[in-house]
């Protein structure tokens, strides 16, 4: 089990100079990953916050080889360099010996709604890679577009709030089993405030054979409308409201691996530091804020029964 | 660092890595994390939660967290959040 002080130990595989805004936590989220193995690894982004702000040319903050492709590309793109490794490698341009890993990075603009169909190809496929959506719950590089990872009652600039609506509508689209439903053999929801968690799922990830898929929440600072120092606090919240729920699909199989019972939190206190919920918790949204908790109540009590049964979904 | 369009390689590409280290993320901080080693129990948490990864550590197999690099810490304060032990306070930063 890796711990923090293996974790400063590797020398790092996504360097600083990159232009995030101060207390984004998507290069927390790369880093945390790519440091889980010691394998060599290839790295492809979809394009998104976490591609602009570390290859702005003619820079780049990573010290592994790094491939960027159009939005919609990020899975197909890795799939091609994994497929081009195994056929080097049976005609022995590659050493038998060695071993590299595939990883691909996207936002959730550039998994759940624009790279969903490459992704499930290249799922379908079996390639052997680990993707990553780092989950802001929104299009931010572009000032905050809604996308289909937008929960409830958010404030988007194409979703404003306003007399009529208020803030998004739609619930959230669920990834987590649409990317099961590929039946691979491993996928993770993640936190970054549980890092045990986190390295234990990306350890996990990556040395699966055949796909794998990691989700982790990314507060954004910019269209979240939270104070810098934030993001892990509030992936914290996140977690101990049960908006976020940590849980493993490992060969079919739910598993819970945090329940935080009687210490569970109403979901207002995940909400109240946000800028972009600041209309949901006026006494005449009540409605829409009570949507939202019965929808994350259902949601958390459902990973729970299905981990209990403990028999596979496929 | 600019380079005209015959020095610059085909096709977009970036063939050195880190080249980003020549950008200087520090300049944009307005709060500046103040470290006191007195109160540091080395737990690595900052380390691990920095987004510029601009914390260094010692080598060996206990590291020691060593003083801030602020050419490129932005300033966010997640590693003052963070911190069990209250050893890294942030202050206002300081123009001259």
């Amino acid at each position: 089990m890796m711990n923090l002080f293996d974790f400063a130990k590797k020398a790092h595989k996504l360097l600083p100079g990159h232009r995030s805004c101060a207390g984004c936590p998507a290069p927390i989220v790369a880093r945390a990953i790519l440091s889980a193995t010691d394998d060599e690894v290839v790295v492809s982004n979809a394009t998104g916050c976490l591609e602009v702000v570390t290859t702005i040319y003619p820079q780049s903050s990573w010290n592994i080889p790094f491939i960027h492709n159009t939005f919609e590309n990020a899975a197909a793109t890795i799939s091609g360099v994994e497929t081009a490794y195994r056929s080097l490698k049976k005609s022995g341009r590659i050493n038998q010996n060695r071993k590299i890993r595939f990883v691909a990075f996207g936002g959730d603009g550039g998994t759940y709604d624009i790279g969903l169909q490459s992704l499930s190809a290249a799922l379908e496929r079996g390639h052997t890679f680990t993707y990553v959506c780092y989950d802001n719950e929104g299009y931010m590089n572009t000032g905050g577009q809604r996308s289909s990872a937008t929960p409830i009652g958010a404030n988007t600039t194409t979703d404003p709030v306003g007399e009529v609506r208020v803030g998004k509508q739609e619930s959230r689209k669920d990834l987590m089993k649409i990317v099961a439903a590929h039946h691979i053999p491993y996928a993770a929801q993640a936190s970054l405030s549980n890092w045990p968690d986190l390295l234990k799922k990306a350890q996990k990830a990556l040395s699966t054979e055949g796909p794998s898929f990691l989700l982790v929440l990314s507060p954004c600072v910019a269209v979240w409308k939270i104070k810098p120092d934030m993001a892990v606090e509030l992936s914290r919240l996140a977690v101990d409201t049960c908006f976020w729920p940590l849980y493993e699909i490992e060969d079919g199989k739910f598993r819970l691996n945090f329940d935080p019972a009687g210490n569970k939190l109403p979901i207002a206190e995940f909400l109240k530091h946000q800028g972009r919920y600041k209309h949901l918790l006026e006494p005449k949204n009540k409605k829409l804020l009570d949507r939202l908790q019965a929808e994350v109540d259902h949601e958390f009590e459902k990973i729970k029964k299905l981990s209990e049964i403990g028999i596979s979904v496929f | 660092m600019k380079k005209n369009w015959m020095e610059i390689p085909k096709g977009g590409l970036i063939i050195d890595s880190n080249t980003s280290l020549e950008n200087k993320t520090g300049d944009w901080r307005s709060m500046k994390p103040e470290f006191i080693p007195e109160k540091c129990i080395h737990c690595m948490k900052c380390v691990f939660y920095c987004p510029e990864s601009c914390i260094p550590t010692t080598a060996g197999d206990h590291p020691k967290r060593l003083e801030t690099n602020f050419e490129y810490c932005k300033g966010c304060g997640i590693c003052a959040n963070v911190c069990p032990k209250n050893a890294i306070v942030m202050k206002e930063e300081e123009k001259d």
